[in-house]
Formats: structure tokens, C-alpha cells, sequence
């Protein structure tokens, strides 16, 4: 058997749009999963209020335990059912940035609570209210731990969102299915299209790797 | 012992707290008078810092009565309000053993971060006022280097200056000198001296006795959530009342001579 190319070349132009979907799915849900991540992570610091960090963690747990792929349909199979059509688009990057948010809520936790308890006394000891002491003094140091693990999120995030594919949008992954429904040549999209994933996450550890070495620079952290 | 307590900057009556079972302060009177300098001993595990803690509201009194510079931090086991705990905290400068300065801002901003946010000044004014302690703790030259490129003692040194920027009218010490390398003590205890001289009123948990001896009004003795004994240090170090204040200070002054 001989690998043919051919039909895939011929489709280079809907696999770089897909690309380009798939990038903007991503890169949103990643919005919505930081927000997410962040205001959970910072509700779950504190165990004493006990309403926010018991809804914090209840989502952690749905989320967490139950498959992406279920959470997608829900919103865009189950939702009709009550009236609520959200476009296919949307509920991918909800979809997506609810599933992300969660993990990175973890991740911006454990950050916080790696950083020395002697930072927030010395910031409230200065008179500082609280909020004003995480934004200044333990949010910016816990930001550089962040960075890491959230790389390890990014890129996990950028391959789940090849599932939005089956909510119809137009991501590369669906391009390719396209491509194959009419050429019968699945190894061969299927191996451009793990090319092009590659691509995407390569280039986000690249920028991670140097936001994260600047950041680090002067041995100030 | 209970001695009776006039006003003073700091007014402590039945303090008392306990971390789980264990019971750190029993019942504790004292009070400062403005400019005095009271330097707290006691073995470890005594509750010198505990008790240090809970004049700024780290740690929570769970009885007994706190006032603190006019500003009433506990009354009857009841602390004050989150709000009201950060007005009294820009008044009480406090200096760890660890220093924790934050290490993701320069020298300079260390010092100036508070001011600038809480006492409402300008960049310039912070700066030049943070300038000004530097140069007062002997650091100006350091003013734009990160935490991390400092020595300890340099580092105590910025932690002294951050305090000092919020204008306290009273200034605690938790063991300032205990993590440095004893080449590095005696910087800090030159400034913390300094201080004294000025007129700040200081309340300071060490285990530095000479420095005790010299620079102290009054030193208080504490050992198992109690003050034991309180005097000018000319008695407690040449003839203390309690056995206990003898055994401790035979143990740590033998280990000093050692060191020396």
C-alpha cells in the first residue's frame, strides 16, 4: 500500500481554516477556563465559608468525574430540551472552558497555598486588607508556579477540543473528517492532522517556557 | 503576677489563648509605656511570640482584653472587626524572624507597597521617604535589587525599613536575629539600637541578652504561658527573684560564653 497525499494537499485550505477554529475554540475556552479557574481556586482557599467553597467543590466533582464528551452533549443535545439552543460554537467553548476551569482551579490552589504563610502575614501586618494582599503580594509570586502546570493545561486543552468536532463545528478535526469522507484517505489526514496538533502545542510550550523564564529572571522569585 | 497597668501604648489584661487542647497563655497582664523598650525571654515554647502575635491580631486572644496605640484590639475575648484590625496594624510595625520580604518586588517597592496603597501617597513621596529609611537602615545602595541578591542581615535590615514606612507608633520583634549568621546580628541590633535611641517604642522576643541588657527598659520573663517575672534587666540578670528565670538565663548566658 502506497501513502497518497494528494487529496489532503488539495484540501490544505479548509485544514488551515479548521486550524484557525480550532485556535479560537481553544483560545476562548481558555479565557473562560482561567476566569473560572481562578475565582473557584480563590473559593476554595477557605473551608470556613462553607457556602462558596461547598459550590466551588461541587463542581470540581462533577467536572472532574464526569467525561468532557458527556458535558459537550448536555449543552448541546440536553439543553434544547428546555428551550436553551445555544450555537454549536458556543457550547464548545463553554464546553471546554468549564472542563478546563476546573482542573486549573486545582492548579491556582495548590499555587497560592505553596506560598510561604509568612508573605500574607507580613503583607496584613503592613496594614493590607486581605484582597489587596493576594492581588499584590501572593497572586503575582503564585502566578510564576502557575505557569507549568497551566502549560501542561494549555496543551491538554488544545487536543479535548478536537471533541467539538462532534457538536458540528468546523474544527481542523472536522475538516478532516470531511476530507476523508470523500477520499477514503484516513491515515493520511489523520497523520496531518496530528502534525497540525503538534504544531499548536509545541508553539504554546515554546511561549510558556519563555514567559516563564522572564518571569524568573534576576532570581527574583 | 499581676501588676497593676496604667495607660500606656499597650494594655493587656487576662490574655489568654490555646492552640487546640494546648493552653499557650494563661491569663497575661502588661502594659507599655510609650518609648519603652521591653525585651521578652523565655525558653522555647514558652508563648513569647504567640503572645508577640497577638498584640497585631496574627494570632486570635480567645480571653482577656488587648488595647493597643488607643485602638481597642480585643475586648472581653472578642476581636475587633477585619476593618478596624487593618487601621490598628498601620500603627503596630512588625519585623519576623524570617523577614519575609517579597521577593517579587525590588527593595524599594517592599517598602513602598503599603504606604503607597494605605497612607494614600504618591510614588514620589513613597520614594523619597522610602530613600530616606534606607539610608537610615544603611541600605540606600540596595534600593533596586531584589530580596533574593541580600544577605540576611540586609534583609532584616529592608524588613525593619518596610515597617518603619508605615509611620507605627510601636514596633514588635519576633526573634529578628535568630535565623541570621551570628556575624550578621550585630547590623540588625545596631539599627533595632538606633531605634531605641529615637524614641520608638519597641517590644522585642530575643534571645540576644546582651543587647537585652543594654538597650532594654524592662525585661520580662515568661515560661509556660505566664510571665514570671518583669524588671529593669540590671535585676533580672544580676539577681532574679524566680528559679526558673536563674535556670533559663544560667543555660542560655553558659552557651553564649561558649559561642564567644
Amino acid at each position: 500500500m502506497t501513502l497518497d497525499f494528494t487529496p489532503v494537499w488539495q484540501s490544505w485550505q479548509s485544514l488551515a481554516t479548521g486550524a484557525l477554529i480550532t485556535i479560537e475554540v481553544t483560545a476562548s475556552a481558555l479565557g473562560l477556563g482561567c476566569v473560572l479557574g481562578l475565582l473557584v481556586g480563590i473559593g476554595r482557599l477557605k473551608p470556613q465559608r462553607r457556602v462558596i467553597f461547598g459550590i466551588c467543590t461541587a463542581y470540581l466533582i462533577f467536572i472532574r468525574g464526569t467525561p468532557l464528551l458527556v458535558q459537550l452533549f448536555l449543552l448541546f443535545f440536553g439543553l434544547p430540551q428546555f428551550g436553551i439552543l445555544l450555537p454549536a460554537f458556543l457550547c464548545g467553548v463553554l464546553g471546554l472552558g468549564i472542563y478546563s476551569g476546573a482542573y486549573i482551579s486545582e492548579i491556582v490552589r495548590g499555587s497560592i497555598q505553596s506560598i510561604d504563610a509568612g508573605q500574607m502575614e507580613a503583607a496584613r501586618s503592613l496594614g493590607m486588607p486581605y484582597r489587596l494582599a493576594m492581588r499584590k503580594v501572593i497572586l503575582p509570586q503564585a502566578f510564576v508556579r502557575m505557569i507549568p502546570p497551566l502549560g501542561n493545561e494549555f496543551i491538554a486543552l488544545i487536543k479535548n477540543s478536537a471533541l467539538v468536532s462532534l457538536l458540528t463545528i468546523d474544527d481542523v478535526m472536522h475538516e478532516g473528517e470531511k476530507i476523508i469522507s470523500v477520499s477514503y484517505r484516513s491515515l493520511e489526514t489523520y497523520l496531518v492532522i496530528a502534525f497540525i496538533y503538534l504544531i499548536l502545542t509545541s508553539a504554546t510550550s515554546f511561549v510558556l517556557r519563555r514567559t516563564e523564564r522572564s518571569l524568573r529572571a534576576n532570581g527574583r522569585v | 503576677m499581676s501588676e497593676p497597668i496604667d495607660e500606656g501604648i499597650v494594655q493587656v489584661r487576662g490574655l489568654a489563648k490555646s492552640f487546640g487542647a494546648v493552653q499557650v497563655l494563661h491569663g497575661i497582664d502588661f502594659a507599655v509605656q510609650p518609648s519603652q523598650v521591653v525585651v521578652i525571654i523565655g525558653p522555647s515554647g514558652s508563648g513569647k511570640s504567640t503572645f508577640l502575635r497577638c498584640l497585631n491580631g496574627l494570632e486570635t486572644a480567645e480571653a482577656g482584653t488587648i488595647r493597643i496605640c488607643g485602638h481597642s484590639l480585643v475586648e472581653h475575648g472578642r476581636m475587633i472587626g477585619d476593618t478596624q484590625l487593618n487601621q490598628l496594624r498601620t500603627d503596630v510595625g512588625m519585623v519576623f524572624q524570617s523577614f519575609n520580604l517579597f521577593p517579587h518586588l525590588s527593595v524599594l517597592d517592599n517598602i513602598t507597597l503599603a504606604p503607597r496603597s494605605l497612607r494614600k501617597l504618591t510614588a514620589r513621596q513613597a520614594e523619597d521617604e522610602a530613600r530616606a529609611l534606607l539610608q537610615k537602615v544603611g541600605l540606600e545602595h540596595k534600593a533596586d535589587v531584589y530580596p533574593g541578591t541580600l544577605s540576611g542581615g540586609q534583609k532584616q535590615r529592608v524588613a525593619i525599613a518596610r515597617a518603619l514606612a508605615m509611620h507605627p507608633q510601636l514596633m514588635l520583634f519576633d526573634e529578628p536575629t535568630s535565623a541570621l549568621d551570628p556575624e550578621l546580628v550585630g547590623e540588625v541590633l545596631q539599627v533595632m539600637q538606633t531605634l531605641a535611641a529615637e524614641g520608638m517604642t519597641m517590644l522585642i522576643v530575643t534571645h540576644e541578652m546582651n543587647f537585652a541588657q543594654e538597650v532594654a527598659d524592662t525585661v520580662v520573663v515568661m515560661d509556660h504561658g505566664r510571665i514570671i517575672e518583669m524588671g529593669p534587666p540590671s535585676q533580672i540578670f544580676s539577681a532574679p527573684r524566680e528559679t526558673r528565670t536563674r535556670t533559663f538565663l544560667q543555660a542560655v548566658l553558659s552557651r553564649q560564653s561558649v559561642v564567644s
